[in-house]
């Protein structure tokens, strides 16, 4: 099996979001980043299912140079080979994000051969536009399934069986053809720590860099026109103005008691609200 | 000229799902900004019945694909028919629910359109350039976006806008049958076999009451405390990312963004900080109690009641006071 899987670099946000000052983006001069949670899984199943079946593995992502640690955690972990498609900052939107990493596709596999699957994340954690992968697929003619939790072969590694949560609870399965793409979620496996020679060996790795600028849809007023992105006809779009916090509902909490002392006063409560009767 | 706003109602069993009906209350406010009427598009056996029951949510002409091929979800099948849909009527914009299908489904219409999608919107201001707010980190940020497009691809964000069945004329819709043609790729992916849930006992989604435990719980043997109390109330046991990471809870037991949206009675928050991918998944509960060491910690601001202190005591007592002052069993 050969495997593409497809990752954003995301802050790692916590207890409140800051945003900059003109609203564009979150303040991240004190946070980390990280691969989006449905991707980390997406990246550890590839890794299984090249440990088990054999074949290769890569990574892609479409972002800032610094999207380079991102990368390196991703074969740290066990991934062969990355691709980079460098961003010159700001956002890009979905549509143009899809045509370029569906046109890097066309030209990866021309050079190296196909992908027998390729991984994308349900939906990115910091945007949540829930399109890229559908987009991609779309774009290259293979059949697409998303929120999936289960991945398993036909016996004869022509198919695919994919399974997702049915709407009321339970399972549902599909299978699919290979080539075939999936979007998959968090809980699809548990994914492993790097190991310290995972780090050394990621740190001397290779990583293919392609130089993209601004985005084509002229987001920030820097568009490339778009004709370059192979858009294709495709209209971009959405464009961002800028970010807001949702407004505050809940005032500070009502302590109750310190420690087990407080458990009459707890139990109290319960009985208040109804959720314990005597 | 733009003939209608499209709303697609996902049904199951003759019922319009929830999450659709908010969406069709907020198409319906487009489609009045713009003075056209409301239209839906409905798949599936049970699609006739679902949409004799939109009237009252101010649909007049409801498009119905029976075909039992769309019975079961078929992301792109479905994609297919509401591009046929709107092939008949041209439609401003086509408003889906921000479920998991519904995002999907829009995300093929958009892919074959040609056209931009956003999803999970909770304001939208039609005009020249069309202005929308929506959700990004699930709700903990908002995006205000400009959308430019021939025609307006929208998911809602769950639980963003209310249900509003109070149309004036509450006559159910025109009901116009169409048969979309399907390309064979069109039904390549479908379902091929289905489980029910396994699990007894209340489910973490529909309990009335949920015990969550974060890392403070300490160690997977440390949510026997939690179930105990969870048992006592009738509830149900969660948790946060770092538990289910640590292996000490299965994933189907994580609350937030990655996880499961809840909105019990009660929401018991054990040793949980508070981080903003948590909060989303818990802050449709009616109250939240805090236990935790840390009086700063931030799930203060959002927890409508605390108890200072280390769980692993707390929690006991407040198990033992229940049993306590339950009358003697016979
Ligand atoms: C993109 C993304 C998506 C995410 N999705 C989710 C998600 O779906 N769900 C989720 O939960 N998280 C999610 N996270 C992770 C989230 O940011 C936090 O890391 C996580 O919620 C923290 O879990 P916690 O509160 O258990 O641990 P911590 O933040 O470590 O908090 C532990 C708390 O326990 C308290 N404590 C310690 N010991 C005791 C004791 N003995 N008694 C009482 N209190 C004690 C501490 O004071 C502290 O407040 C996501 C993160 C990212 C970046
Ligand atoms: N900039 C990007 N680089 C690589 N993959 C991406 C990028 N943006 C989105 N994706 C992939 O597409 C999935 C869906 O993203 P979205 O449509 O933005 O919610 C993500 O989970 C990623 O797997």
């Amino acid at each position: 099996m050969n495997i593409l899987v497809c990752v954003k670099r995301v802050p790692q946000t916590g207890g409140r979001i800051v945003l900059t000052a003109d609203g564009q983006a979150i303040d991240t001069r004190f946070l980390g980043h990280t691969i989006s949670p449905h991707e980390e899984c997406g990246v550890e199943e590839a890794v299984r299912i090249v440990e088990k079946e054999g074949g290769s593995s890569a990574v892609l992502t479409l972002g800032p140079p610094e999207a380079e640690e991102q990368l390196r955690d991703a074969m740290a972990i066990g991934i062969e080979r990355a691709i980079l498609l460098e961003t010159a900052g700001g956002e890009w939107d979905p549509v143009s994000t899809a045509a370029t990493i569906a046109e890097t596709i066309e030209a990866q596999e021309a050079a190296n051969g196909p992908f027998d699957l390729i991984f994308f994340g349900n939906e990115a954690a910091d945007t949540g536009d829930y399109q890229v992968g559908v987009r991609v697929a779309v774009a290259l003619g293979r059949p697409v399934i998303n929120g999936i939790k289960d991945i398993r072969f036909g016996d004869d590694r022509h198919t695919v069986l994919a399974k997702r949560e049915a709407p009321g609870g339970g399972w549902e399965t599909y299978e699919l053809p290979l080539p075939a793409v999936l979007g998959v979620k968090e809980g699809l496996n548990l994914p492993r720590y790097p190991s310290v020679p995972g780090r050394l060996r990621a740190k001397r790795r290779e990583i293919e860099r392609v130089a993209l600028g601004a985005s084509p849809s002229g987001a920030l007023g820097l568009g490339a026109g778009e004709d370059s992105a192979g858009l294709d006809g495709a209209v971009p779009g959405p464009t961002k103005l800028r970010l807001r916090l949702p407004a505050e509902e809940r005032t500070a909490a009502d302590v109750i008691g310190q420690g087990p002392e407080a458990a009459p006063a707890v139990v109290d409560l319960l009985e208040r609200i109804g959720v314990v009767h005597r | 000229m733009s003939g209608s706003v499209l709303a697609f109602v996902e049904q199951s069993g003759g019922e319009p799902d929830r999450l659709s009906l908010e969406a069709l209350s907020l198409a319906r406010g487009v489609a009045k900004a713009l003075g056209v009427p409301l239209d839906a598009v409905l798949l599936g056996s049970g699609g006739e019945a679902a949409a004799g029951r939109l009237g009252p949510h101010g649909v007049g002409l409801a498009h119905v694909a029976a075909d039992a091929r769309f019975d079961d979800f078929a992301p792109a099948a479905w994609g297919a028919a509401i591009r046929a849909a709107m092939e008949r009527r041209s439609p401003a914009a086509v408003v889906a629910a921000g479920s998991d299908r519904g995002n999907e489904v829009l995300a093929h219409v958009a892919a074959h359109a040609g056209l931009p999608m956003a999803a999970n919107i909770v304001e939208v201001t039609p005009g020249d350039s069309w202005r929308l707010v929506r959700q990004r980190w699930a709700g903990s940020l908002l995006e205000d976006a400009a959308l430019d497009a021939p025609v307006r691809l929208l998911t809602v964000a769950p639980h963003a806008v209310a249900v509003d069945p109070s149309a004036a004329s509450a006559a159910a819709p025109t009901i116009t049958r169409f048969e979309p043609d399907l390309e064979p790729a069109d039904l390549v992916v479908r379902v091929i076999s289905r489980e029910a849930r396994t699990t007894s006992g209340v489910s973490l989604s529909d309990a009335k009451v949920v015990v969550g435990g974060g890392r403070g719980v300490g160690s997977a043997a440390g949510f026997e405390q939690l179930e105990a109390l969870a048992g006592l109330l009738g509830g149900a046991v969660g948790g946060s990312r770092v538990v289910t990471s640590l292996g000490w809870r299965p994933h189907s037991d994580q609350i937030g963004q990655t996880g499961l949206r809840i909105a019990p009675d009660l929401y018991i928050a054990c040793g949980i900080s508070g981080a903003i991918q948590h909060i989303v998944g818990c802050k449709a509960a009616k109250r939240i109690l805090a236990i935790n060491t840390d009086p700063d910690s931030p799930i203060m601001a959002v927890a409508d009641y605390a108890v200072i202190g280390d769980l692993s005591a707390i929690v006991p007592a407040i198990s033992a006071e229940i049993e306590r002052r339950r009358p003697p069993s016979h």
